[in-house]
């Protein structure tokens, strides 16, 4: 408990919010990059898309959010479902396609889905959850509750004609809803600047949407940002769109390895080196005297056990048995 | 039991489920004052208002894809699609959302959706306000697929719909909107899926018929009986979850079916019906099971080409004498 007690001394409240926001984005890499491997070595069956670098995203947004607050993810979604409150190991469990998986080994990496917490469902066509999320929205209203959805999608969703159909009907009907762009500037292997005109902030704009851009490096940015937004949607003001600049520091998929065609290494070591969002919240941690290095290590190590007690239970998990094929199929 | 339109049943199936359970609602274009352009709708925004019968833009993949991210969250929607034509525009979320998200989650998300939309030539509407599209709907694992061809069935099939825990697209005939029969009102009235009706006895020839093409294959009958030819005309009423086992045992009683539906013949809604008879009556038919469809043309405009190229009583009569050898 050392690491709080640290943050004791200056702020409690801060102290806890930003600490637990590192630890979590810790969780998110390590886990991704475990990820990275069970693919590698051929453990983990299909195909997976890393979050690596694009972690303050997630964790700024979902730590804005309640648990009864809806999101709805991406094909590059196991951020957004940590962030959102799942658990490791049955998330890894689902990776790698059994029945303690979130979804009993029917998913994979590109469809979990967590109820429990709000996630309604990672999704592998690209802008395919604009119109669930803002459903959730108007349900959320018409329910009469207070809780907000959250959408995210990658800059490539910006092509789909979904996406302003729903803002459209948002921004008419006043939907608690906030469209959280990440953009990591690139649609799979193209960059986003050869395939999008004009200003990304024009288009909700022009559905008369309150619409910001903020470094989706810093966390504390993005949280500051959404808890704004979430906060004046929750109260009646209506969607917001979130632009959020960030880099996908692994290729589209795991197996896009040889990048020079589409972006250089030095584009990568430039954020990697200089703009990592992990690294960016240690230091100022430690400049706001909020963590000490140790404090910091604590909490990875603390992570790195999660990471490893989960993948464990999910190695060890069973197959579903082929009779399942069948389940599920209706409700 | 009181006598309704086709279209009264469907408002009376609607209005009853908005009374019964406040987490239905109504959305689509045009579907509050206007009513739709059937008129279907009209006078529910005045009970119900414009929050539970919601004016949408002219967006159909928007509004299908607010219905599934309404369902999963506790409401049960039911979005209005004008023409089944426009299913080719909300396909990604009726095929990859809503029919999928039970089976990707493992059971734990549930979208209770009801898209209605509509079917049938012979409107001269042409080829894009034309067409009957169930089959594309009826190929997708996880969702249900409902074909009312009276007016009791609209409402009884429309209830159960609204009350099943799935994604439901119900497809109506355009033209049986003026169509009226007895429809009983008591507010529990549901008919069950997956069960078939059969819509006239008969002893020589099964005539297993859907939607519209059920009061085709009445026509037919009639003009069979004169002939001496015992038609029976079964009605699946939804085609999926289908009723095997009535089409079967139907077609092992008349030894021969011939099977209609409006959508395309060529790999269309018949082409199942058939194989299923083919497959589980095999050894009791004394002929083929033959089928019949829409022409595999885009439906024409002009009067003289639209009325060749669905089937008629006329087509489904000589089919069952040739059938029968007579």
């Amino acid at each position: 408990m050392s690491a709080t007690g640290t943050a004791t001394t200056r702020d409690p409240v801060r102290g806890h919010v930003w600490l637990d926001a590192y630890r979590k984005m810790t969780l998110i890499r390590l886990f991704e990059e475990q990820a990275n491997d069970l693919y590698r070595s051929a453990k983990m069956p299909g195909l997976t898309h890393l979050y690596i670098g694009e972690e303050a995203v997630a964790v700024g947004v979902c730590s804005a959010l309640r648990r009864d607050d809806w999101i709805t993810s991406t094909h590059r979604g196991h951020g957004h479902c940590l962030a959102k409150g799942a658990e490791v190991g049955r998330m890894f469990a689902e990776l790698l396609g059994k029945e303690a998986g979130y979804c009993r080994g029917k998913g994979g990496s590109m469809h979990i889905a967590d109820h429990e917490n709000g996630n309604l469902g990672a999704n592998a066509i690209v802008g395919g959850s604009t119109g669930i999320a803002t459903g959730a929205a108007l349900s959320a209203k018409r329910r009469g509750t207070d809780e907000v959805a959250v959408c995210f999608f990658g800059e490539g969703a910006l092509g789909q004609g979904l996406l302003y159909e729903v803002m459209n009907m948002a921004s008419l009907w006043e939907l608690p809803v906030v469209y959280v762009c990440e953009n990591n500037l690139y649609n799979e292997y193209t960059h986003y600047l050869d395939v999008t005109a004009g200003d990304v902030l024009a288009r909700p704009r022009a559905f008369g949407i309150e619409s910001r851009e903020v470094d989706g490096q810093d966390v504390r940015a993005v949280h500051a940002q959404t808890a704004e937004l979430v906060a004046r949607a929750r109260a009646g003001g209506g969607p917001a769109f979130l632009l959020c600049n960030t880099y996908r520091y692994h290729g589209h998929h795991v197996g896009d390895v040889d990048r020079a065609y589409y972006r250089s290494k030095d584009e990568e070591e430039l954020w990697r080196g200089s703009r990592d969002p992990l690294q960016r919240l240690g230091t100022w941690l430690e400049e706001q005297k909020l963590a000490s290095p140790e404090d910091l290590k604590r909490l990875e190590d603390e992570a790195r056990a999660e990471i490893e007690g989960g993948l464990a239970f999910a190695l060890d998990a069973p197959f579903p048995d082929p009779s399942q094929v069948t389940e599920d199929v209706f409700a | 039991m009181p006598e309704l339109s086709f279209a009264q049943a469907v408002n009376a199936a609607l209005a009853e489920e908005l009374r019964r359970d406040e987490s239905v609602f109504v959305v689509g274009e045009d579907v509050a004052e206007a009513g739709t352009p059937f008129k279907v709708l009209a006078g529910l925004v005045e009970e119900f208002g414009p929050e539970r019968v919601l004016d949408s833009p002219i967006s159909e993949a928007g509004i299908t894809g607010l219905g599934v991210g309404a369902a999963m969250t506790g409401m049960r929607p039911v979005v209005d699609i004008m023409f089944g034509d426009f299913l080719t525009l909300v396909m990604d979320q009726l095929a990859n959302q809503a029919a999928k998200a039970h089976y990707m989650s493992g059971g734990r998300l549930k979208v209770p959706l009801t898209l209605r939309t509509t079917m049938g030539a012979t409107r001269r509407s042409a080829a894009q306000h034309s067409q009957s599209l169930q089959a594309w709907v009826a190929h997708v694992p996880g969702l249900k697929v409902a074909l009312p061809a009276t007016p009791a069935d609209a409402k009884g099939l429309l209830k159960t719909a609204i009350r099943d825990d799935n994604p439901v697209v119900v497809i109506e005939d355009k033209m049986d909107y003026a169509v009226k029969g007895e429809v009983p009102d008591d507010d529990d009235f549901t008919i069950p899926f997956g069960v078939a009706e059969v819509k006239r006895a008969g002893e020589d020839v099964t005539v297993v018929a859907t939607s519209s093409m059920v009061r085709v294959a009445l026509a037919a009958a009639e003009q069979l009986e004169a002939d001496g030819i015992s038609a029976e005309v079964l009605d699946p009423r939804t085609l999926s979850p289908l009723d095997e086992r009535a089409l079967v045992r139907s077609a092992e009683k008349t030894g021969r079916a011939i099977v209609v539906d409006e959508g395309h013949r060529r790999y269309g809604v018949t082409a199942e019906l058939a194989a299923v008879i083919a497959d589980g009556a095999f050894y009791s038919l004394d002929a083929p099971v033959k089928r019949l469809g829409a022409l595999d043309v885009p439906i024409p405009f002009s009067p003289p080409l639209e009325d060749v190229t669905v089937p008629t009583a006329e087509v489904v009569a000589q089919t069952a004498r040739e059938l029968c050898r007579k």
